[in-house]
């Protein structure tokens, strides 16, 4: 989780990423900024984000995010 | 059948009054007979078009959804004796026969749209090249473009890609489905609906209800009213310029710029609301297509609020399958290596940006004037995304943000980027929009617009002043918009102030609607895409 906050503080450093749940809903995260986090992710944790699991409910929190990354690792 | 003809509303009360006369569970076969009647008043050999996409889609997905079932049987019956490794191969087994089926469907349908709207494209495009061998040209095919093509080929396509991502179940039922391709209000202009969406409203059964059917008959008043008084009016004053580029030169190509920005707002917009309307006096919800796009601070927005629809098609059936695909990443890990972080990360965004908008251009029309045009939004986004570390610093800076002004120097920043880049959709080619636009900038003759200048490019007084309001109103509704739904705010009023608006807008539009003698509304611009 701690790695994944990195890349995200890194990407958007004005937004509280342990707090914010609506990164998608309230447009804070745009197409760009999910194609630089879906490659920094995996470089990071060598795991591949499909297009299809590229959707607001798993892209509107760190949390999210995260749980999508593990549930990814585990599938592998 | 245009939107604006009085045969469209005999159809529409004809079909109003049937509708919540029948049965609930006969209302979506009803409306499959009224859209496939509608389609064939455009043309009834365009039939088959329509009738080989929906066939060809539903049978695919029906396979797609076979193959799963059969791949997840065997594993659920042999789940025991399955190592992971196995399990992972079969699953990858499964995915393959899938994606065969997906892309035939794609390849077979795509094609078709290919062939009816882009050959004669290609045969001109040859025919350039064999002229400067000196050889003789091609000939052109007489290929007439079924009506609505590209917006229902998106929308199967959508369908069957989310089907083979298991997002969504495909339909069973071929009457159900085909309702889902044709249904006739969406047919001509879209949104490009999505299946997800549209299949909770479409077949269930709807009881009449007064709110809707008002809020539905409201819009499509306020759908006329953009067409009509403004759109076609406006018309007028932006074809004298354009199409006499040797003669409107300088200030009034500004002149045409903002008066085509007008128009197709109104247009399109209009054209929209007419759909939604129509559906929401059937009881159906269709997604929402504009968010009030000229409001937007950054082109970037700009295109996040206009043709919504569209845009979100493209973003997660082109953008984000070709940005986060393993060659593309296999690219920005090399890339990254040889030229550094920086490089590495844009390579996926803007390789994906790039075909995303230069397939936007063509799917906009087969012209060099829509791939430019399609391309130069690319380069724009792609120069404001390298700005903002300046925005970011200038921010820090100065405290603008917020302030009002700031605000209102962005938005009228994106109208006028938006409005020069729509003056591909305008002039013939490509090497006259440029010369136009450049002409726009040089000219000296600004003397003109107080010298009567307006008076010469087909619009009269009258017309200005119906315009004016129209536009002024049109700007009034936005701005009331921003903050709730004009018709829930009008329908907590008193009937009788209710019935004074919808009379007011009805006579609007008789009265100020652009009609005469002979006169016959045009097309919806986006018809033509």
């Amino acid at each position: 989780m701690e790695e994944l906050l990195e890349i995200l503080q890194e990407m958007h450093p004005d937004v509280d990423f342990e707090l914010c749940d609506t990164l998608i809903d309230d447009k804070i995260l745009d197409s760009f900024d999910i194609v630089e986090l879906v490659s920094e992710i995996s470089n990071t944790f060598d795991v591949r984000i499909p297009a299809e699991a590229i959707v607001p409910e798993n892209f509107n929190s760190a949390e999210t995010i995260y749980a999508l990354i593990e549930s990814l690792e585990n599938e592998d | 059948m245009l939107f604006t003809s009085y045969c469209f509303i005999g159809f529409l009360i004809v079909l109003f009054l049937l509708y919540y006369k029948i049965p609930g569970k006969y209302q979506w076969g009803l409306l499959l007979i009224a859209s496939y009647l509608f389609y064939a008043v455009a043309g009834a050999q365009f039939l088959i078009y329509i009738g080989v996409t929906t066939f060809s889609t539903w049978y695919a997905g029906l396979r797609i959804e076979k193959v799963k079932q059969q791949y997840t049987g065997y594993r659920k019956l042999h789940k025991a004796e399955m190592t992971k490794e196995e399990k992972k191969s079969h699953k990858q087994e499964e995915k393959k026969k899938q994606r065969i089926w997906l892309l035939l469907c794609l390849f077979f349908n795509f094609g078709i749209l290919a062939v009816v709207k882009y050959t004669n494209f290609a045969i001109s495009n040859i025919n350039y090249f064999l002229n400067l061998a000196g050889r003789g040209p091609l000939n052109f095919l007489s290929l007439a473009l079924p009506m609505g093509i590209s917006f229902y080929t998106f929308q199967s396509m959508g369908y069957l890609i989310d089907v083979y991502r298991g997002t969504c179940e495909p339909e069973r039922n071929l009457g159900k489905f085909a309702l889902f391709v044709s249904f006739f209000p969406q047919l001509i202009q879209g949104p490009i609906s999505r299946f997800a969406d549209l299949s909770k409203t479409l077949w269930i059964p709807h009881a009449f209800d007064k709110k809707q059917v008002i809020f539905g008959i409201e819009r499509i008043l306020w759908g006329f009213f953009k067409k009509l008084v403004i759109a076609d009016r406006i018309v007028a004053g932006v074809n004298t310029i354009i199409r006499d580029p040797d003669q409107y030169q300088g200030v009034y190509v500004l002149v045409g710029m903002l008066f085509y920005a007008c128009e197709l707002y109104a247009d399109f917009t209009g054209g929209i609301d007419i759909t939604i309307g129509v559906a929401q006096v059937l009881g159906i919800k269709i997604k929402e297509n504009f968010e009030l796009p000229y409001f937007s601070k950054s082109i970037k927005e700009y295109w996040r609020r206009w043709h919504i629809t569209m845009g979100t098609w493209f973003t997660d059936y082109i953008f984000y399958p070709i940005s986060v695909s393993m060659p593309m990443l296999r690219l920005s890990k090399c890339s990254r290596a040889k030229f550094g972080e920086a490089v590495g990360k844009r390579v996926p965004v803007y390789c994906a940006t790039i075909l995303v908008w230069f397939t936007t251009g063509i799917w906009h029309g087969a012209s060099w004037n829509f791939i430019v045009w399609g391309l130069m939004n690319c380069l724009v986004i792609m120069v404001s995304q390298e700005m903002e570390p300046f925005y970011r610093w200038f921010h820090s800076k100065f405290s603008v943000k917020d302030r009002w002004l700031f605000r209102a120097f962005q938005v009228g920043r994106t109208i006028l980027l938006m409005s020069a880049l729509r003056m591909f959709d305008c002039y013939r080619d490509v090497p006259l929009t440029f010369r136009m636009f450049g002409n726009m900038l040089t000219g000296r003759n600004y003397s003109v617009l107080f010298q009567g200048g307006l008076m010469n490019i087909g619009l009269t007084a009258a017309d200005y002043m119906v315009l004016s309001i129209g536009v002024v109103t049109m700007l009034v509704v936005s701005l009331v918009q921003r903050r709730g739904s004009v018709r829930e705010a009008l329908y907590a009023k008193s009937p009788a102030v209710q019935l004074g608006v919808v009379y007011l807008l009805l006579f609007s539009v008789l009265i100020f609607g652009a009609y005469g003698i002979g006169y016959d509304a045009s097309q919806f611009i986006y018809n033509q895409f």
